[in-house]
C-alpha cells in the first residue's frame, strides 16, 4: 500500500523533501530514513514541502523533533512549507509554530536559506 | 423507495465493530473505518480529522506499548467499536496488552517537550485535546479500554 512517499529534490546546498500522503506510525520510518540520509551527506539546509501531505499523527511530528537539534547544531534548519490548513492545525496544537518556520511556498523557504 | 437511499449510517443508534491485528500497517484501515462513519453522521472535515487522529493515537499506543513485549501469550488484537447516537459518536478501543496508569500521565509542557526533543508520549495528550470525553478502563492483560466521545455541533 503506497500511501506515503518522499521525493527529494536537491537545489545547490538546499534539499527539498516533497512529502505525499499519510504520515503515521507506519510510514514515519520512511520519512526518518529520508532525513537520516540527508544528514549522512552533511546536508543540513532542508525544506519539507508538505503540499501533498493529507494526514499527520504524533508519530510523524516526532520525526521533525528528532532531527531539528542536530540540523541546527550544523548551521542548518528544517523549514516547513505549503502545509494545508487541516494539517497545520495539528502542528499548531503541539506548539510547532514557535519552533519551526512555516512558509506559504517552498520557494520562499528556499530564498530564506540563500539570504 | 427513497428510504433506502438515505445514508448507510443513520443518525439513530448504531454499532459497528472492527477486530484486527495490532499492526501499524492497519492504522490506515482503522482510520478509514472510523472516518467513514463520522462523515456519514455529519461531522465536518476538520472534526473527522480530529476523530481519526484521536483513534490513530490510541491504536498506535497499543501497537507500540501495550503489545510491545513479543513474548506475550495473548493474541495481539485491537477491537474498535463505534457507536453513533443522534448527537455524538462514541469510539471504544480495546486491547489485552500490558496497559498503563492513565493517572500517571501528566499534561506535557509542550515547549519543554519540544526542546528536549522527546519523542512519543503525545498520544494521550492529543486524544484528550481532540475529543470531548475520554475515559480509560485498564485491566492489564485482561482488557484495557479507552472510550472517547465527540458531540456533533448544532
Amino acid at each position: 500500500m503506497a500511501n506515503f512517499e518522499v521525493v527529494r529534490e536537491d537545489k545547490g546546498e538546499i534539499s527539498v523533501l516533497n512529502v505525499h500522503g499519510y504520515l503515521d506510525a507506519h510510514t514515519a520510518p520512511d520519512f526518518e530514513n529520508a532525513l537520516t540520509k540527508l544528514l549522512q551527506e552533511n546536508r543540513f539546509k532542508i525544506v519539507v514541502n508538505l503540499n501533498g501531505l493529507q494526514y499527520i499523527s504524533s508519530a510523524g511530528l516526532g520525526v521533525f523533533m528528532g532531527f531539528i537539534e542536530e540540523v541546527r547544531e550544523n548551521s542548518g534548519d528544517i523549514k516547513l512549507a505549503e502545509v494545508s490548513q487541516k494539517v497545520f492545525k495539528v502542528f499548531d496544537l503541539l506548539g510547532f509554530p514557535s519552533l519551526y518556520e512555516f512558509y506559504e511556498k517552498a520557494s520562499e523557504a528556499i530564498v530564506k536559506f540563500t539570504n | 423507495m427513497s428510504d433506502k437511499k438515505t445514508n448507510a449510517v443513520s443518525k439513530k443508534n448504531n454499532s459497528f465493530r472492527l477486530k484486527l491485528p495490532a499492526n501499524s500497517e492497519n492504522l490506515d484501515i482503522i482510520r478509514k473505518f472510523v472516518s467513514g462513519i463520522a462523515e456519514n453522521i455529519g461531522f465536518n472535515e476538520e472534526e473527522v480529522y480530529q476523530i481519526e487522529l484521536a483513534v490513530d493515537e490510541a491504536c498506535a499506543n497499543i501497537i507500540n506499548h501495550a503489545y510491545k513485549n513479543d513474548n506475550m501469550p495473548t493474541e495481539k488484537i485491537i477491537h474498535v467499536t463505534v457507536r453513533t447516537r443522534k448527537d455524538r459518536i462514541e469510539v471504544k478501543i480495546a486491547d489485552k496488552g500490558v496497559g498503563f496508569d492513565p493517572e500517571s500521565l501528566e499534561t506535557p509542557d509542550m515547549d519543554r517537550y519540544l526542546r528536549e526533543r522527546k519523542q512519543g508520549g503525545l498520544g494521550v495528550h492529543l486524544i484528550k485535546t481532540l475529543m470531548d470525553e475520554v475515559k480509560f478502563h485498564i485491566k492489564p492483560g485482561v482488557r484495557n479500554e479507552v472510550k472517547m466521545v465527540k458531540y456533533l455541533q448544532k
